[in-house]
């Protein structure tokens, strides 16, 4: 087997945050009735989490369970543990119109952290990122400058950042540009 | 700017995140209709000065389409509402009454 890579390969830039790839993260696109009984237990058997409420994130570090629109989850988990909890997954869903398909190699993630991140990300994206309007707990779906891309906060100043890896060299190169240092603007 | 309110995410989104669609609510004239009725579907679109229904994706969002009522003229927004209705609902029709009494849109007023 080949040795899987992630698409930057953990390449980091530091400015006014701190920008990284996170690396490897195993993903899995769950689509179905989210208020199905065998999908919430699908979705605490994979990740412990319970079963989130609209545009909430519950994650915990490698694994956790995003709301992506009314019938779509992102469910993160430990990328050696992809193929065995999709299995699981697959197999609990087998009577369920459910649809549980691993995502990890089409995606990127990125870390932005530090006292700025907010501004950053809020440079990027048409979303009020105040810590009153934005919190922990809370994902969004949006663009940065021309693509799509979907983030949350892992602490009050860090976000997660997920793209279509396709589209990674782009969103790495934006965030570089919105982290140069000198570029603060003071509004968050 | 267009800001609407998406009603399924719940997002109020900018017009930068979202895909217009076109015209909201046309009847599908398809195999066993008659020319003039295929025409029609098919090329006639109101173009209305005031109160118009469209259809709207949340593309760089949840990706999902709605509907939304809005004012051609001063881009005020009258409501957005959910993609499966055939017809826009009596609230959003009332709300359009309480601020344009008198409007009529195609078959609706």
């Amino acid at each position: 087997m080949s040795e899987p890579i992630s698409a930057l390969n953990h390449a980091s830039y530091d400015g006014i945050a701190r920008i990284e790839e996170c690396g490897l993260q195993g993903m899995i696109t769950l689509r179905g009735d989210l208020s199905d009984k065998v999908v919430i237990k699908v979705v605490k058997d994979a990740t412990g989490q319970k079963m989130p409420g609209q545009r909430q994130a519950h994650v915990d570090g490698e694994i956790g369970v995003c709301w992506m629109s009314p019938d779509e989850l992102l469910v993160l988990v430990p990328y050696a543990e992809v193929e065995a909890k999709l299995a699981a997954m697959a197999n609990a869903l087998s009577g369920v119109h459910a649809l549980a398909v691993n995502v990890s190699d089409a995606r990127a993630v990125f870390r932005i952290s530090g006292a700025s991140a907010r501004e950053v990300l809020g440079k990027l994206a048409p979303v009020d990122l105040s810590p009153a309007a934005f919190g922990l707990g809370q994902i969004r779906r949006s663009r940065l400058a021309q693509v799509a891309g979907a983030f949350w906060l892992d602490t009050d100043d860090s976000f997660r950042v997920v793209c279509f890896r396709s589209a990674a060299d782009y969103v790495f190169k934006l965030l570089k540009v919105a982290a140069q240092p000198g570029s603060e603007v003071g509004v968050y | 700017m267009l800001i609407l309110h998406c009603p399924y995410c719940g997002v109020d989104a900018e017009e930068t995140e979202l895909a217009a669609g076109g015209e909201a609510h046309l009847k599908r004239f398809g195999p066993g209709s008659d020319d003039d009725q295929f025409h029609d579907y098919l090329f006639m679109r109101e173009n209305p000065k005031g109160v118009h229904f469209e259809r709207w994706r949340h593309a760089n969002g949840c990706g999902k389409w709605f509907h939304a009522a809005r004012c051609t003229t001063t881009l005020e927004v009258f409501g957005t509402y959910s993609a499966q209705t055939t017809e826009p609902p009596k609230d959003i029709r009332d709300a359009i009454s309480a601020k344009r009494p008198g409007w009529k849109w195609r078959e609706y007023s």
